[in-house]
């Protein structure tokens, strides 16, 4: 057994340094596509590799760039950071031109240090946390969705103008994006006209959350803020109502899905969350979607559209800059308008694109609707 | 006003401590027979939930009344979910029988890893909503902003499985039979006792209160996930221990603690610490009754 | 027999049939309300559970039988070839000259990939190689271990935010904050046995990790800590693949120097006083041993090794969060240990790499990776309980030459 076992590792160590001096294709330009393709976060990373491959299928059904073919590499992260390391390394063997990804804010960042000295573009279609882009470590990364602090920002102006809150309950799931959300929407919430009368963070996965129920209904909140994603959502929702806690309830983007309210039933009605500007009907989301129907045989899932825009601001760039160089495709892509499922977007120069944003949208009649 | 928070929080701690007690049962029956921590008991828990599912979900078209689809759907969860634990028992454990404690714990591992990513693969990555199966209570309805149907249930069905379970062990044949094979395996052997069967039983039963746990637990939750097992298991497990493993009242017991802990300490100080309340408890009990506090304290014999 | 074999497979396979149905046949969502039905899979569970059971159950049979009789020519042949290379000299030396020089030379053969994760593999082996003092030679099931690679990353990382600490110093700096953290989880679990002992170590390791969570002020909370700077040579610049190459060399020495602890370690006193706690506590502690002060050392050293390792897994990744050091990565470095043979240092070694590069290597199957790795670490603990390398102790050898002499000496 153990004879059996070493003659393999060994059969596959030597298979895995041929590869490793790979024939260099000069023809092809590669982009590669990293991001949670497996375990319990998966289903917000596959919607992403869809949509990179059905850009990129369009480009070479086109002719290609400027004649050369685009190759799609797809690798998994788990959104575990240190795996994003290995990750970022093998697509940077690989030579890629530009990185759709990754899709977790912590992974992304672990990740981004090694893209930044191999001088190569990162657009993320979901990583949000501010600092990626706020904090100037990272020239090279780009995302099209708009950062937390917008989207914390806007749930606080709703709350304080269109609800009129005065006692806000602010919590979260102590995870990076929850709870960064949550402190954004504390410090815009400070200073105003109300005040939060609760900061406390959940355990993701426990079986019953009455006890933070409790604690809201006891001090006497009029709207509860939260951070975190749909799972634990629609148990405080869930747990909310029965308990007769009739009071708002503004959730980002991570509650805005279809599992939300199939979990939580009759009490997501009435529900807010914020979420990235809906773009559904924009004629370029319209084509995206109907591709996705044809070529996957379902309707796509979370950040499709804001990875089909990212596709196509990169073949964008490289078509304009008519070169895959690092320097000319970031000017490219910091310069030049694209047309994309989210709108006509461009980037700043911190990263962050230009013409999107976030919405409110409120649960009616069993659907998410945007507001105004 | 103080009374009425108290009293929910203390009703949010029975229900935790019940949930915890359902899936703790199990832990400490197989680790009074064979002395193992059975890791995949949470997987065994989160595969009968997703065959109530299944079932409920085939059912849906026959329009049947609540309480007929839950029946059948419990009865069916429990068979399969028996079924699993008998498998895994002599799949994984019965050929580590001799070997040393930390293969077995290895091998229970290594089948929770298996089992969480086979209903991943063979169903969904995303959450399910789980049907309420439960049927309210007309009686009920005064209360229910503070006590939930479902909540109702699981404390009475936790309290029936724990009186049941003490008449099994203290007065039937199997049970005698089961408690001669915890205190000593040879001897029980030597006096006639099929120990084999005494283990498949063991482990039949404690899969069977999880499944039905699963389903009362995943009503209340309202939401079913190919990782809900390992997270409730931890803490199951932590309960058992903390009760005393081996012995099932004190994982009863050892659950309404943690339950208790978590819900005072979530709704008095904070719920950021939720998990640090628990786990202090279980070192500061530990700490003065080492083997848990209804544990009997094994001599060791030199 | 055969037959028998058949038949019993084929009952097997029914039965794995009729369990799974549920599960593998029928898919429920209740999002949009669909029934949809795979009988496809029913198919492939009955015909697949029926050769894989055939194949366990002469697996089984065969390690049955091997357990008694070992006059297998094969096997006689592969004893002698082991015998000729570890008693002839220059075999053993040519060997591990061979050795050497792959060890050296690897970096510079391979891709950056290839490099980072072997990087990421050592890191592993290193975890292993501490947590078998205090498992393999300690016997102290500690499954909280992760906590002190954690508080070694930790260490650097926030030492460095603070007063820009240099990388080379944090490494023996990291190592003694987890010496110290060692030290203090060690003292209320002295009193524990056996498997309490091992879940108040879970307890203490999921308190670290929830604590470093939700105090943001001091550890940046979920969201971590980034930017961290990557080893470097002072007035050395280097590029991306050069620090992979330093990280590589890094590792292997404190590899090295680990292994050579535990070696030193098994030979010494305490070695031996820590082998006896683990056959037997209550023996051990009549032979006159300090129980306490054992257990104590056990610990703190395998804390050691896992906190220098933390520091560098902080400057490797650059960017650190309490989600990096949960249960799931403790039990990991746990069944490294048991798989590689607990005590046993090649076999640590060996279990790392192979659970750790797997799964990359196996990155085209990555739906099933974790399918398989459960699946891999039951077959290996039924086959092989004893590790993949179990642990060669120390015997002596008497020849017919030697009773004979005591023979004569009437004793």
């Amino acid at each position: 057994m153990k004879k059996t076992v070493l003659i393999i590792l060994a059969v596959m160590l030597s298979c895995s340094l041929l590869f490793a001096q790979g024939a260099e294709e000069a023809n092809t330009i590669k982009i590669g596509v990293a991001g949670a393709h497996s375990g319990d976060l998966a289903s917000y990373g596959l919607p992403s590799v869809n949509a990179v491959e059905l850009v990129v299928a369009n480009i070479n059904a086109a002719g290609g760039i400027d004649g050369k073919m685009v190759e799609v590499i797809v690798e998994d992260d788990q959104c575990k950071p240190e795996i994003a390391t290995n990750t970022a390394a093998k697509l940077v063997g690989e030579e890629v031109v530009a990185v759709v990804g990754h899709i977790c804010s912590g992974a992304t960042k672990a990740a981004l240090g090694i893209y930044n000295e191999s001088k190569i573009v990162v657009i993320s279609p979901s990583a949000t946390s501010p600092p990626l882009t706020k904090s100037g470590d990272y020239p090279n990364f780009l995302r099209t969705i708009a950062p937390d602090d917008a989207q914390a920002v806007l749930q606080v102006d709703f709350a304080l103008n269109v609800l009129g809150s005065k006692k806000i309950a602010v919590l979260h799931d102590k995870g990076d994006y929850g709870k960064g959300l949550a402190e954004f929407a504390q410090a815009a919430i400070e200073g105003s006209s109300a005040e939060v009368v609760l900061f406390e963070g959940v355990t993701p996965g426990a079986v019953d959350y009455s006890a933070v129920i409790n604690k809201i209904a006891q001090v006497g909140a009029d709207t509860v803020i939260y951070g975190g994603y749909h799972p634990e959502a629609a148990q405080i929702i869930g747990g909310m109502r029965a308990q007769g806690l009739d009071i708002a309830f503004i959730g980002g983007d991570g509650v805005m899905d279809a599992t939300f309210i199939a979990v939580a039933g009759d009490d997501a009605e009435g529900v807010y969350a914020t979420a990235p500007v809906d773009t559904t009907s924009n004629p370029i989301a319209i084509q995206a979607a109907a591709e996705h129907q044809a070529a996957y045989g379902e309707d796509y899932g979370a950040f499709f559209l804001n990875a089909y825009s990212a596709a196509l601001a990169i073949v964008n760039a490289i078509d304009v800059a008519n070169s895959t160089d690092y320097d000319a495709i970031m000017a490219a892509l910091k310069s030049e308008y694209v047309q994309t499922a989210v709108g006509n977007i461009s980037f700043d120069e911190r990263g962050d694109a230009i013409g999107v944003g976030f919405s409110v949208y409120q649960v009616n009649n069993g659907t998410f609707a945007q507001l105004d | 006003m103080g009374f009425d928070y108290f009293f929910k929080l203390f009703i949010g701690g029975m229900t935790k401590g019940s949930i915890y007690a359902l899936i703790a049962i199990g832990y400490t029956m197989v680790y009074g027979i064979i002395g193992l921590i059975n890791f995949a008991h949470g997987e065994v828990y989160m595969i009968g939930a997703f065959t109530a599912l299944i079932v409920a979900g085939i059912l849906s078209a026959l329009n049947l009344p609540m309480f007929a689809v839950l029946l059948i759907a419990v009865a069916v969860a429990m068979i399969f979910s028996a079924g699993y634990g008998f498998t895994l028992e002599k799949v994984a454990y019965k050929p580590l029988r001799n070997a040393p404690r930390l293969s077995a714990l290895i091998s229970a591992i290594g089948m929770s890893i298996f089992l969480q990513n086979y209903v991943l693969l063979a169903q969904t990555s995303n959450f399910l909503p789980f049907p309420d199966m439960i049927p309210d209570f007309a009686f009920l309805e005064p209360v229910k902003q503070t006590l939930r149907t479902t909540q109702f249930i699981i404390l009475v069905v936790t309290a029936i499985v724990m009186i049941l379970l003490t008449l099994l062990i203290k007065f039937t044949k199997i049970g005698k039979a089961m408690r001669a094979t915890s205190q000593d395996k040879i001897m029980a052997m030597l006096t006639g006792v099929n120990v084999n069967r005494v283990i498949s039983v063991t482990f039949v039963i404690g899969s069977s209160i999880a499944a039905l746990g699963g389903v009362l637990i995943c009503s209340h939750t309202g939401r079913v996930h190919f990782y809900i097992g390992f997270l409730v298991g931890i803490k199951a497990f932590v309960a058992a221990v903390l009760g005393g493993i081996g012995s099932i009242p004190g994982a009863v017991l050892g659950s309404f603690v943690l339950g208790f802990t978590e819900s005072f300490g979530a709704g008095y100080i904070s719920s950021d610490y939720e998990d640090v309340f628990a786990f202090v408890i279980l070192i500061l009990i530990l700490t003065f009754r080492p083997d848990g506090i209804l544990g009997k304290s094994t001599k060791q014999k030199v | 027999m055969i037959k028998d074999r058949l038949l019993k497979s084929l009952f097997v396979s029914l039965w794995l049939t009729v369990l799974t149905f549920p599960v593998m046949v029928i898919r429920v969502n209740t999002i949009e309300d669909t029934v949809t039905w795979r009988w496809g899979n029913l198919l492939l569970i009955l015909i697949g559970s029926y050769i894989l059971s055939l194949l366990w159950n002469y697996a089984l049979e065969r390690q049955e039988r091997g357990k008694k009789v070992k006059t297998n020519k094969l096997s006689i042949k592969i004893k002698e070839i082991k015998a000729t290379f570890s008693q002839s000299r220059p075999m053993k030396t040519s060997g591990i000259a061979a050795a050497l020089l792959a060890i050296f030379l690897f970096p510079f053969l391979t891709s950056f990939y290839q490099m980072s994760i072997m990087n990421t593999a050592l890191m592993y082996v290193m975890l292993g190689l501490g947590l078998n003092i205090t498992i393999g030679l300690g016997g102290i099931l500690n499954l909280g271990y992760i906590a002190f690679f954690m508080v070694g990353s930790y260490s650097y990382a926030l030492l460095n935010q603070a007063i820009g600490l240099n990388f080379w110093i944090a490494l023996p700096i990291g190592g003694l904050v987890a010496l110290i953290l060692g030290i203090i989880v060690a003292v209320p679990v002295l009193r524990l046995r056996g498997d309490y002992l091992a879940i108040v170590t879970l307890a203490f390791g999921e308190i670290m990790r929830i604590v470093v969570e939700n105090w943001s002020s001091l550890t940046g909370g979920p969201s971590g800590i980034r930017s961290i700077p990557r080893p470097a040579i002072p007035g050395v610049d280097l590029n991306l693949i050069d620090t992979a190459k330093l990280v590589y060399f890094i590792m292997i020495v404190l590899a090295a120097l680990t292994i050579l602890i535990t070696l030193r370690l098994k030979d010494s006193r305490i070695g031996r006083a820590l082998i006896a706690m683990r056959e037997d506590e209550i023996a051990c502690q009549s032979m006159g041993i300090n129980i306490t002060r054992v257990k104590v050392i056990a610990f703190a050293l395998g804390a050691v090794f896992a906190g220098v390792a933390g520091v560098v897994f902080a400057a490797n990744t650059t960017f650190i969060n309490p989600a990096s050091f949960t249960l799931w990565e403790s039990v990991l470095v746990l069944c490294i240990v048991v798989l590689g043979g607990m005590g046993s240092i090649p076999g640590v070694i060996f279990a790392a790499l192979v659970l750790k590069l797997m799964p990359e290597y196996l990155r085209a199957f990555s739906e099933y990776r974790m399918l398989v790795f459960g699946a891999v670490l039951v077959i290996m603990m039924v086959f092989k309980p004893g590790g993949l390398i179990p642990e060669k102790r120390k015997h002596y050898n008497f020849t017919n030459k030697d009773t004979a002499e005591f023979e004569e000496e009437g004793v």
